[in-house]
């Protein structure tokens, strides 16, 4: 159990798939803009990256490891996700159609949300099991969700600051995205290793 | 054997998934109104917000609900009112109802700085232009909504009426005139 919870831990915060990995920053800068639309993009991408890590493990060791055709693991996975998505897509249009408005074109971009092929193929490459994997997909997309609402509601801070001309708008974002990752970087502390 | 197992899982992966989001597209259907769908078929399309709704969808979804008049489209006048009347079946008095006055923006030359503020809001491409070249409009494509006169800077884009050419000169319907009155 312990274990479970330093994994999480370790890859919302440690790790965190977008300020130290650098991965998803698409929807990172983009649906950023308003605190309940990045809210609800981390709650959309939470779901996405949890199936997909899930789904992703196990169509490795249900089918390409028995068939032995490993070099088809992109491929099967994005077919995979961009299923996953579409299916995301179907229940919040049906569940909550404003989300749906607010997300717009972001909602089906969340398959080529290269957090969530990467955290599929990392899952892959560092060999984890069942348990493992799934964690750390739900580990990512929480760290992921966190990094959203908090960078959210610093831009919409941001826009309310006399920021000089030259930095106004994306600039000063990109510079706040920069300051974020410096302050994730101190949690490389927490990692025991 | 490779190109056989690979084939093979492939096209059953794709048919497994797509079969399941055909299930999950049964359950999870949206029911969308399906007069709304006419209704923003018939209108204009551009979604100019004249009538003081974000768009033509939900306009259309107004008007379905019973919440707007059927007469809320400025730019469809007193032809798309009619429309609306005969698909939704319900009569209209249109006695009363005044054609709105149809004016066209114009860039007026002497003030016009080029900024392209306002060819980015025109619903319908109807301002032509490039960053500090004087804009022009495209007569026959303003709907007459308005918008640009509010993000112009200097003003220099006001509404007129539309200036008659051979193309839009249209007749004078005859005035009623008494029979046997002197001539």
């Amino acid at each position: 159990m312990g274990e479970y919870l330093m994994l999480i831990v370790g890859t919302a915060l440690v790790n965190n798939v977008v300020l130290v990995k650098f991965l998803g920053l698409c929807p990172f800068m983009g649906v950023s803009n308003k605190l309940d639309s990045a809210l609800g993009m981390g709650l959309a991408t939470t779901f996405v990256l949890t199936l997909a890590a899930l789904s992703g493990w196990l169509l490795e060791h249900g089918v390409l490891i028995p068939l032995d055709i490993g070099f088809l693991r992109v491929l099967s996975f994005i077919l995979v996700i961009a299923a996953v998505v579409q299916f995301t897509e179907l229940v919040i249009h049906k569940t909550s159609p404003v989300l749906y408005q607010v997300l717009g074109i972001f909602l089906p971009l969340i398959t080529t949300n290269c957090a969530v092929l990467g955290v599929a193929l990392l899952n892959i490459q560092q060999e984890s099991g069942f348990m493992e994997s799934v964690l750390y997909g739900f580990g990512s997309a929480l760290g992921f969700t966190l990094v959203m609402v908090i960078f959210a509601g610093l831009r919409e801070r941001l826009a309310l600051m006399a920021v000089p001309v030259l930095f106004a708008g994306t600039p000063i974002a990109f510079i706040t995205a920069g300051i974020l990752s410096l302050a994730f970087m101190g949690f490389a502390g927490l990692s025991p290793k | 054997m490779y190109v056989l197992s690979a084939i093979a899982s492939l096209a059953t992966l794709g048919l497994v998934l797509g079969w399941l989001l055909a299930i999950a597209a049964k359950y999870l259907k949206v029911e969308s109104n399906p007069i709304v769908e006419e209704l923003e078929a018939l209108m204009p399309g551009s979604q100019c917000g004249q009538c003081g709704f974000p768009g033509c969808r939900p306009a259309a979804q107004a008007i379905a609900n019973g919440e707007a008049p059927i007469t809320v489209c400025p730019p469809g006048g007193s032809a798309l009112a009619e429309q609306f009347a005969a698909l939704l079946g319900v009569s209209i008095d249109l006695s009363n109802f005044e054609e709105p006055e149809f004016l066209i923006a114009k860039v007026s030359e002497d003030t016009c700085t080029g900024c392209t503020r306002c060819f980015k809001v025109c619903p319908t491409d109807a301002i032509v232009g490039a960053a500090k070249q004087i804009h022009a409009v495209v007569a026959d494509a303003c709907t007459g909504c308005q918008k640009c006169i509010a993000v112009c800077p200097t003003e220099c884009l006001q509404m007129h009426k539309p200036e008659v050419t051979l193309r839009n000169w249209r007749w004078q319907k005859p005035l009623p005139e008494p029979v046997g009155a002197p001539a």
